[in-house]
């Protein structure tokens, strides 16, 4: 049986159909989720996509946070479900407190489209595990509000615990504090990264396929914790 | 019926860069001596009937989850009429 990893679509999705092909591409069974459903079809992990839900009105995610399949997916994480949030999913997921801080608009103001290098920082975490530490891998990044802001002790809390999963290299693209691009929780479950690794999976449309390391590290998380057999 | 203004501000120690867009067209636009400018929120929410203490409390209760995100922002709640 393989993994089924559910991949939700709110109003103002976009990227929900590259991470079912990821999702794909890594050998699991994706499962589309409605955010108007209470349910999460007894998937074994989701990927909340990027896009401009709700049309970012208000805050981006802020209204996304309070979409009926929401509840079970706050709970299913806290409960330790593996959970990916990227882009506006990451905005979603700091929303919900699943993760701490804010994304805030680039500092610059513009929305920046690139392919940007990364640092994993990070390799014990779900959606991290398959990568080596202080690997560099480059995907895309585009956002206009991808600021990371958090305070100081938290900051510092999240860099203590090994909770900074990817950082920018090169150049902070959009203010982020401390370069970081990407944060998980405490246990490790959830993830939430502003760059886009679900358009690095395929050498045909992506720079390179450096993306696919996290849809592989979930799987063999699931496996690793007997949720799914090998 | 009364209304009630919740006001959402980034805090103090955030960046607000449209905030400093719009201060550099003021000085641009001839309004010079601008020191600083933040670039807020308001709610104005009209309420059926009277606003209790209870119906304050519920609120503030949402302009703490929904209308403004505590990570980032301030708000204020006042009843106008």
């Amino acid at each position: 049986m393989s993994s089924r990893i559910g991949v939700v679509t709110f109003p103002g999705s976009l990227d929900d159909r590259d991470a079912i092909r990821a999702v794909t591409l890594a050998g699991a069974e994706a499962v589309s989720l409605w955010h108007a459903d209470a349910t999460l079809q007894g998937v074994d992990a989701v990927v909340l996509p990027g896009g401009f839900s709700y049309g970012d009105y208000l805050r981006c995610g802020a209204i996304a946070r309070f979409a009926p399949v929401m509840e079970p997916l706050i709970k299913a994480a806290r409960d330790g479900m593996p959970v990916l949030g990227i882009c506006n999913g990451f905005q979603i997921l700091c929303e919900s407190h699943l993760l701490p801080g804010a994304l805030t608009r680039n500092d610059h103001l513009h929305f920046i489209c690139r392919d940007q290098r990364l640092q994993i920082t990070n390799t014990t975490s779900a959606w991290t595990s398959n990568f080596d530490m202080n690997q560099e891998i480059v995907v895309p990044l585009k956002n206009g509000e991808g600021g990371f802001v958090a305070d100081e002790r938290t900051l510092d809390q999240l860099e203590g615990e090994g909770r900074v999963i990817a950082r920018y290299l090169e150049v902070n693209p959009n203010g982020s504090r401390r370069d970081i691009a990407g944060i998980c929780n405490e246990a490790g479950n959830v993830v939430g990264l502003m760059p886009h690794p679900e358009h690095a999976v395929e050498a045909l449309t992506g720079p390179t396929v450096d993306g696919l390391g996290f849809f592989t590290s979930v799987l063999k998380s699931l496996v690793d914790n007997g949720k799914v057999l090998a | 019926m009364a209304i009630v203004v919740v006001d959402v501000a980034l805090k103090p120690e955030i960046l607000d860069p449209q905030g400093r867009a719009v201060q550099g067209a003021l000085g641009r636009l001839g309004l010079h001596g601008v020191t600083d400018v933040r670039q807020g929120k308001q709610f104005v929410l009209t309420i059926d009937g009277e606003v209790t203490a209870d119906k304050l409390d519920e609120i503030k209760k949402i302009a703490e989850t929904l209308l403004s995100n505590p990570v980032i922002e301030d708000f204020t709640v006042e009843v106008k009429a």
